[in-house]
């Protein structure tokens, strides 16, 4: 009895649903579609305003905005050069330090690490993304940085003074701790745990069989790692390390605390300096005109080439599902 | 596909007779083995003879990869894994923990289910393994490369692509490259897990054959799903169930007529 009730009861309610079934799934696709479309208009809308406000820059100083070190607010003349190299320095700084660090840990994770101790160092690493990137600025330039000029910057600049290239490269006029390759260093810890956890689910991906064929002819585990997992893993790497690059380029805050932010370009990787994003950060509040149109002319640049690089990486990361 | 057919026909009343007067090269003694808590060899002994191959049969689970996987201490990759008893190649326990793996997995090579080429040309594929324990001049070297294509039957079909990517290769290919890249190294036993289980069957065909010749050189140890396989290619069969060994004796004998039911059955289909 009961059953047939509830039979009933069901039929009502699906032909209920049936007559607004069209309707409301029109809504839905439509909805969903919108929000689909959002992020492809604002993503257009961003780099157009962009191109739009640096256009006057870009038109005033020509091509000479890429090359110019000369940054003067007072004589309202702009050039990016400075700029363009700090951020390049810091980031492959970044690279040339997190990048062995990362795929170790990666290598650790996925082959040596006994398995009771793997998850909690997995965590550890992927909370390391989460800390917010003033807490890395904060604690870079108020504990990292006076260290830093104690015990590296001092007497390093003792040790290569008057030394070709090295006199030059890693003396510092003024050991504060802040600079190029303090910012390096704290761009470094930031991009490690991107570069691990990805690295790690691309050894993750390598089947097992392959592994242990490697191990079977009588590899070492350095010989399996460096010999066959690498190198079958090899351009999904490379995507990794590029996303990391990507966060290195465009990192603002931490950046800006520690750089120094100066406006000369110096062959010293101690000495300030400033990036891209660091300079928008520092300037943006009092600029007009011109100097307002000189800054989003960076902040384009800056776009453009973040935005190819992470591309880039997303596109070789993907290449790992192919074989 | 003749091939294949021919070779079963033959398989039962053919000359390939056990020759249990060789000598044993892998004499395995009261071998337990456990992964974690659980017990999955329970006592076994066995001997595989010299230039003989051996078929491991029995339904999943039984512990014929198992069995398979201790010769050449692979699950020791795995801390949780662990195997007691005695397993002796020519000889001297390999379970014991004054035994070098490394050098252990050059005497004893292992092929896989699926082909495991390594991210390298064919040339280096094979020369990797060799490389690992001999330095050998450059033409030395190339010519066990060519004896090592040639004895998997493989050079005709890749001699003049040496440098392109072992990964190009056809499944087969792929398949017969692992086993020029075990038997360059000169091992004396090759371990076989299911070598065919992914290939279709004119290249399992090639690779029985294969086994075949092999046979004159190396002592094989083969896990099989395929009871038709077994009967074709080894000389002796060992019949595990439940992490026991069932029975063993000379492959003629465990097909027309094995002394355990249990055996009967499985061969039969009655289970399984």
């Amino acid at each position: 009895m009961t059953a047939v009730s509830d039979q009933l009861v069901a039929s009502n309610v699906q032909i209920a649903r049936r007559s607004s079934h069209h309707t409301s799934d029109r809504v839905f696709r439509w909805a969903s579609y919108g929000s689909a479309l959002l992020v492809l208009v604002v993503l257009a809308g961003i780099l157009g305003s962009m191109i739009y406000g640096g256009w006057p820059a870009f038109s005033e100083f020509g091509f000479g905005f890429l090359t110019s070190s000369v940054w003067n607010v007072g004589r309202d003349q702009y050039g990016a050069w400075v700029a363009i190299a700090g951020t390049l320095t810091s980031a492959l700084i970044a690279l040339v330090i997190g990048v062995p660090i990362s795929i170790g840990i990666a290598i650790f994770l996925t082959q040596l690490c006994p398995s009771w101790l793997r998850r909690p160092v997995s965590t550890t690493i992927e909370l390391l993304a989460a800390v917010p990137s003033i807490i890395y600025g904060m604690w870079g330039l108020f504990v990292f940085a006076p260290l830093f000029a104690q015990f590296v910057q001092i007497p390093v600049s003792n040790l290569v003074e008057g030394l070709p290239f090295f006199g030059t490269v890693l003396y510092a006029r003024v050991p504060s701790g802040v600079g190029v390759l303090t910012a390096g260093i704290i761009l470094a810890i930031m991009i490690i745990p991107f570069i691990a956890s990805i690295t790690r689910d691309i050894l993750d991906q390598i089947p097992t069989m392959l592994r242990e064929s490697a191990y079977g002819v009588g590899c070492t585990t350095w010989e399996v790692v460096r010999y066959v997992l690498l190198p079958q893993a090899g351009v999904s790497i490379i995507g990794a390390i590029m996303l990391g690059l990507g966060r290195a380029l465009g990192e603002t805050m931490a950046v800006t605390f520690v750089i120094g932010n100066a406006n000369r370009l110096s062959l010293s990787l101690f000495d300030p300096g400033s990036t891209i994003a660091s300079r928008i950060a520092n300037e943006f509040n009092e600029a007009s005109g011109l100097h307002l149109n000189a800054l989003l002319a960076l902040g384009c640049i800056l776009f453009l080439v973040t935005f190819t690089v992470l591309a880039l990486a997303r596109f070789l990361i993907s290449r790992v599902k192919v074989h | 596909m003749s091939q294949i057919s021919v070779s079963a026909g033959g398989a039962l009343g053919n000359a390939r007779v056990a020759d249990a007067s060789a000598p044993a090269r892998i004499a395995v003694r009261a071998l337990n083995f456990y992964y974690g808590d659980f017990h999955s060899l329970k006592h076994i002994s066995m001997d595989f003879f010299d230039r003989q191959v051996t078929a491991l049969i029995g339904p999943s689970g039984c512990g014929k990869s198992t069995l398979l996987r201790t010769f050449n201490r692979i699950y020791s990759l795995y801390p949780e894994q662990r195997a007691e008893g005695e397993i002796l190649l020519d000889g001297q326990n390999i379970l014991s923990s004054s035994v070098d793996v490394n050098e252990l997995r050059a005497r004893v090579g292992m092929v896989f289910q699926k082909p495991t080429p390594f991210p390298m040309s064919i040339y280096d594929n094979i020369a990797f393994g060799i490389r690992l324990y001999e330095k050998l001049p450059k033409s030395e070297l190339d010519g066990r490369i060519e004896e090592a294509l040639r004895k998997a039957a493989l050079w005709d079909e890749v001699k003049d692509k040496l440098r392109q990517s072992g990964m190009g290769l056809s499944g087969g290919q792929q398949q017969r490259l692992c086993i020029a890249r075990t038997i360059a190294q000169k091992p004396e036993v090759i371990l076989l897990d299911e070598p065919t289980s992914a290939l279709d069957p004119i290249s399992t065909g090639k690779i029985e054959e294969l086994i075949e010749q092999l046979r004159s050189e190396f002592t094989i140890v083969i896990v099989t799903h395929n009871m038709q396989q077994a009967a074709r290619i080894s000389q002796f069969t060992a019949f595990m169930y439940l992490g026991e060994l069932v029975e063993f004796g000379p492959t003629n004998k465990m097909f027309m007529n094995p002394s355990k039911k249990q055996t009967q059955d499985y061969i039969t289909g009655r289970f399984g």
